[in-house]
């Protein structure tokens, strides 16, 4: 049996969403730009896919830049707003556990002469409110908030972040990569400035993302050429993505959702009853619905995750091991864990393409695996569950 | 990373050699490194013939990635049958040519799988000495 459950890595690519792009890859293949009707056609595939983008958050369709993803998007947001507004002050607040696109991006501008400050969370991944006030300055020109993290599955309540964001007239971006579509964002109601999206974590194609941009918010272009997407992108647009994005957002339905949930909480329940293991991030509904994290002692997450391999589940790691710098997840240590205890987490994200056998047969391999593990680890003698 | 590993490191990694424990071993080595974070164990039986001590039997615990379980599997392999003097001079190169190389962010596991046999054998002299 072959499981996949690296959906927070990426997603299969719904056939309904391949279907949609096919014309796009064959003879449609106009340059949106022209003033042809090849380009015409282009640009109207185009226009219509941005609008179906935006009516997912309830936004305006020239609020939607096209970009080739999250990192993307990230880098445009955070830099964009970060030069545009230098005049404005040099500090921008974000948090411990951002993925690396905005983390990294952060610290190049550290290097380049802004102030960062970067929040702390509790053992659950949330940010706390209060610090967040504390640590706004009148320098404090943005700040970017990850809403579902990749690893943990922590939501934060991005209202209230965009509240007090709105209250003291500084911009606010969020990363929403693992969370559009899975948490309903309407920008009518929520006051975001900036966020960021990805096809390919929705079963949409690889190599195009987008980024809400508020009609009015203040952003200097990252990329130099023509001026495409309302001057703020350059580049001729992947309208065969634009159109796949699209579709992919067209067909998630909120059951699918309910689905992957029930799955998810299934797995978690029955992962549980392994001894010794604990989950990462928050339970029930602040947590995202595909995601489950769980570090099981007295094991280490490669070793575990190629055995998994081996009887044909995908998943991933926190663990040092598995990365080239031998460093433990930063999200996993953001959250108070030890590297010792960071090495035995396991990701498994889940998509509306599992079912209940797959699993059942998880959690039976599951169990199998870590046993034979704890069996050769001397970290708990004589241990056998 | 899987494509990174050799075929033998998964081969010993999927079917290590040697695990456990020994009871009433002669020497008992334990080492951690600090740079991952990875446990071995390594526990040997030293059996005299003909004036020689043979590592007559060695087992081994590992709490670690992919190269850390084939490293510590292949090393018992290595040394099993050997004397005293024969398994010292087994270096972690020998270990990761045994395992057809390792990647090199990866060659610390091979090292650690030496030094978790030499405290062994210096666990077995200091009993041999005190008893």
């Amino acid at each position: 049996m072959k499981v996949y459950l690296d959906n927070a890595a990426t997603t299969m690519t719904d056939p309904g969403v391949a279907k949609a792009m096919q014309p796009y890859l064959t003879q449609e293949f106009g340059n949106a730009s022209s003033l042809h009707q090849f380009g015409r056609e282009a640009s109207g595939a185009l226009d219509q896919a941005r609008v179906a983008i935006a009516k997912k958050i309830n936004a305006e369709p020239e609020e939607i830049i096209f970009t080739s993803g999250g990192t993307e998007s990230d880098n445009l947001a955070i830099r964009g707003v970060a030069y545009a507004n230098k005049n404005k002050g040099n500090h921008i607040i974000t948090s411990t556990i951002e993925h690396p696109a905005v983390l990294n991006t952060c610290k190049q501008l550290e290097k380049e002469g802004f102030k960062i400050s970067y929040l702390k969370v509790d053992k659950r991944g949330f940010i706390d409110f209060e610090q967040l006030k504390k640590e706004i300055t009148d320098k404090t020109i943005l700040v970017s908030i990850i809403h579902a993290n990749n690893e943990i599955g922590t939501i934060q309540e991005i209202e209230t972040i965009a509240n007090i964001c709105k209250e003291k007239k500084i911009v606010f971006h969020s990363d929403a990569v693992q969370s559009f579509t899975k948490v309903h964002i309407d920008v009518k109601k929520t006051k975001i400035d900036l966020i960021s999206f990805s096809a390919h974590k929705i079963h949409g194609p690889n190599g195009i993302g987008a980024l809400y941009l508020r009609k009015g918010t203040k952003i200097k272009k990252q990329l130099e050429g023509g001026s495409q997407e309302f001057n703020l992108r350059a580049g001729t647009e992947y309208v065969a993505g634009a159109v796949g994005f699209a579709k992919a957002v067209e067909l998630v339905e909120d059951k699918h959702y309910s689905y992957v949930k029930q799955l998810r909480d299934q797995l978690i329940k029955g992962l549980e009853e392994i001894p010794n293991c604990q989950l990462n991030g928050p339970r029930g509904d602040s947590r995202v619905c595909n995601n489950a994290n769980i570090i099981f002692n007295f094991i280490e997450g490669e070793a575990m995750l190629l055995r998994l391999d081996m009887k044909g589940i995908a998943v991933s790691t926190g663990s040092a091991c598995s990365q080239r710098d031998l460093k433990p997840s930063h999200v996993l240590t953001a959250i108070g864990l030890k590297a010792a205890v960071a090495h035995g987490s396991i990701r498994f994200t889940l998509s509306r393409f599992n079912t209940t056998e797959e699993i059942d047969y998880t959690i039976k391999t599951v169990k199998e695996v870590v046993k034979a593990l704890r069996e050769i680890s001397p970290l708990r003698r004589g241990y056998n569950g | 990373m899987a494509d990174l590993y050799s075929k033998k490191v998964m081969e010993y990694f999927q079917k290590p050699k040697n695990m456990g424990e020994i009871e009433n071993a002669d020497g008992i080595g334990k080492v951690g490194n600090p740079t991952c974070g990875d446990m071995m164990y390594v526990y040997i039986k030293v059996t005299k013939k003909d004036d020689k001590e043979i590592i007559s039997d060695i087992r081994v615990k590992t709490f670690g990635c992919v190269a850390a379980i084939a490293s510590s599997s292949v090393t018992t392999e290595l040394v099993k049958g050997k004397t005293i003097e024969e398994a010292e001079k087994i270096s972690k190169d020998d270990v990761a040519k045994a395992l057809g190389g390792l990647p090199p962010v990866k060659m610390h596991c091979s090292l650690l799988s030496i030094d978790a046999l030499k405290t062994a054998i210096n666990d077995y002299r200091e009993k041999k000495s005190e008893g």
